[in-house]
């Protein structure tokens, strides 16, 4: 597991100033990350997940210790470097879904694409590709108000995975929906995860996404208080 | 992206809208008062012309420096040789004679004896000889007030307020006092073949209209006038083609130590015209720039709010891998899709009613009860071609910089804050 660690983190300390004091987010992070993982953060409200996430999404920088994705540091990235290591490597996915309003479905999907020096019918074949992972090619011309929570979010997995990155951070991506669609996004992510070999970090604290998880890792104010690897996880 | 961005634009209402109605509005406030204020001053620029300054005017130096005393006694010589080598040197232009000077009428009872006197003001132009246009060009047949024209010598116009004071009646004989050129006492007796309406204070008090060729008898100016003036033939004022006129006749005609040398001054020369013109133009400078600062301000607003609402926007494009350099340069380059579609509709819009203006006219005749010869009637827009890219410049800066501000705001933020803003 440790040689082939995609994300590999230590002594990590973030601080935010607050007034004219700091306050520690993130303290003496030390943890790495294996292709293919299906892995969560999960911790009390305030506990850092989303922080670490956005850290290793390369959307904020470290304060302090060593964090490197797939194979970058992420602290020495340039603002340039660190979008192109998002646009190529690394897929978000969020609680509300964030889809673009006034794009139809493929076209959100596209968006990720059209940064990327793609021909049409390159950009064409993946986002057919990627929307037919979720299910949702009868649905390619429709606008995100048109769609229920769940198709929304379904979308959103479209658009995370469609330049087929090695990772995917997903920041509560079942608070807004019902059990049955969690269940079933879940599920999705689940077989993506073991076809395409992507990693999979989430940050929750659903009960029905830790049934799904290889690997729990607790978070309680910044700091890890346990790591869990989860051998027998639900199929 | 740019088709993206086009995409967003049509398809976001409130994201153009709004942007799209600010921008025509003030392009086509911009192009159409542009148009309005440049056909006002042509209208008053010409009407001066026909009445006043000609488009060129030719005086004697002396003349020219003491114009307010109209003295003719410093008038322009030789004239009809100057007249003729006038056609022959610029035959794009015509040129016509005109007299002025200052008197006295003496209305006479059936005895003879003076029943009224009067200061009057009095014009001598050609209105006899075939194919004159001075008539037409003074406007004198819609001036008149009772009466007609006059068809020979010995026959005058005067003006309409004095005949009633005066209870002088169409056919009766007024006499007019003066000096001649040459300073000596002159009196001089007219019929009154019409009255004239004018709808300016002074010639209406008392002015007289009468053929050069009856002036020049009577002022002993056989052969000299008070001024030349030339029109171009194609009818309206060209201020570049009048100056190489002026430079051209100035060489060939006017010597530098004679003072009774004629001498030459264009339209914007004379009046304060040139001044007037100044202020046209710099009045209409200040408008555009108002309506660039009043329509940037409008637009970093809705700016602001469009850029409010598309936080979760930006911020997605952010995690999608767009640099936050880029997302700016986006959005500017929306705004300037934003200000040309605007500047466009606003520009056509401008260009159809200055245009309609240029065709139509605002006729005030009806709100001036005195349709007079000094007043233009109809005021009229000019569609010039600097009308059909002017608006541009206040409609494309205006939304460029209102956006440009208002994502400065959104740009300077850290790229991991507005992913915060975004989640909640
Ligand atoms: N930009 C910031 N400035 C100051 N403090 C911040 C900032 N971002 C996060 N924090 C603080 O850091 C701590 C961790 O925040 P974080 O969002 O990572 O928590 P979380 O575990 O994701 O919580 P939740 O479950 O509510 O999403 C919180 O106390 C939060 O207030
Ligand atoms: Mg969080």
């Amino acid at each position: 597991m440790e040689n082939s660690s995609i994300i590999k983190i230590e002594k990590l300390v973030k601080r935010f100033p607050v007034g004219k004091t700091e306050f520690t987010a993130l303290n003496d992070i030390s943890v790495s990350f294996g292709a293919g993982e299906f892995a969560g953060l999960v911790g009390p409200s305030g506990s850092g997940k989303t922080t670490l996430l956005n850290i290793m999404g390369s959307l904020d920088s470290p304060s302090e210790g060593d964090v490197d994705v797939l194979g970058r540091s992420v602290s020495s990235l340039s603002h340039k470097q660190s979008a192109k290591l998002r646009n190529h490597h690394i897929g978000f996915i969020f609680q509300t879904y964030n889809l673009l309003p006034v794009y139809t479905v493929y076209e959100n999907v596209e968006f990720a694409l059209l940064l990327q020096k793609l021909s049409g019918s390159e950009r064409k074949k993946a986002v057919m590709d990627s929307l037919e992972w979720v299910g949702l090619t009868d649905k390619v011309k429709s606008r995100p108000s048109m769609l229920s929570g769940g198709e929304c979010q379904r979308v959103a997995i479209a658009r995370s995975m469609v330049k087929r990155p090695e990772i995917v951070l997903a920041d509560e991506p079942t608070a807004n929906l019902d059990s049955k669609n969690s269940h079933n996004i879940l599920q999705t992510m689940k077989n993506l995860n073991r076809e395409l070999k992507t990693t999979f970090i989430f940050a929750t604290h659903d009960e029905k996404v830790m049934q799904y998880l290889n690997r729990i890792i607790f978070l309680e104010d910044g700091k890890i208080v346990k790591d869990n690897l989860i051998n027998d996880s639900k199929n | 992206m740019i088709k993206f961005l086009i995409k967003g634009i049509l398809r976001d209402k409130s994201r153009s809208l709004l942007p799209v109605i600010v921008v025509a509005t003030g392009v086509f406030l911009t192009v159409f008062m542009s148009g309005f204020l440049k056909g006002i001053f042509n209208d008053i620029a010409e009407l001066n012309a026909k009445f006043n300054t000609g488009h060129v005017k030719i005086m004697t130096r002396a003349y020219a420096e003491n114009k307010d005393q109209v003295p003719n006694d410093l008038a322009l010589m030789d004239v009809k040789k100057l007249l003729s080598q006038l056609k022959i040197d610029y035959p794009d232009m015509e040129w016509v004679k005109r007299i002025h000077t200052g008197g006295l009428i003496d209305v006479p009872d059936s005895f003879g004896e003076t029943r009224g006197q009067g200061q009057t003001i009095v014009t001598a132009i050609d209105m006899l000889s075939p194919g004159t246009h001075e008539v037409e060009r003074m406007n004198i047949k819609k001036s008149i007030a009772k009466g007609s024209l006059p068809v020979k010598q010995g026959e005058a116009l005067i003006s309409d307020e004095f005949a009633e004071r005066f209870g002088v009646s169409l056919g009766d004989k007024v006499t007019l006092f003066g000096s001649t050129m040459n300073g000596s006492m002159m009196f001089n007796i007219f019929v009154v073949s019409g009255t004239l309406r004018f709808g300016n204070t002074i010639l209406d008090r008392g002015a007289i209209f009468m053929d050069i060729r009856d002036a020049q008898l009577a002022l002993d100016m056989d052969d000299a006038a008070s001024e030349i003036l030339g029109y171009f033939k194609v009818g309206v004022y060209d201020d570049i083609k009048a100056q190489q006129l002026q430079a051209s006749f100035n060489t060939k005609y006017s010597l530098k130590d004679d003072e009774f040398s004629p001498q030459m001054f264009r339209l914007v020369e004379q009046e304060g015209l040139g001044d007037y013109l100044k202020l046209a133009n710099s009045a209409g400078t200040i408008m555009v720039f108002i309506f660039v600062i009043a329509m940037s301000i409008v637009l970093w607003n809705t700016g602001l709010l469009g850029g409010l609402r598309r936080y979760s926007e930006f911020g997605v494009r952010l995690a999608l891998g767009e640099e936050k350099k880029h997302i700016y340069k986006t959005t500017i380059y929306e705004a300037m899709l934003i200000g040309i579609i605007g500047s466009v509709i606003g520009t056509g819009m401008g260009l159809g009613a200055a245009y309609y203006m240029q065709t139509y006219g605002l006729d005030v005749s009806s709100i001036t009860s005195n349709i007079g010869m000094m007043l233009p009637s109809v005021y009229r827009a000019e569609v010039t071609p600097s009308l059909f890219y002017l608006g541009f410049f206040p409609g494309v800066i205006a939304t460029v910089l209102g956006s440009a501000l208002a994502g400065f705001a959104i740009y300077k933020r850290k790229t991991s804050q507005l992913f915060h803003e975004l989640e909640v």
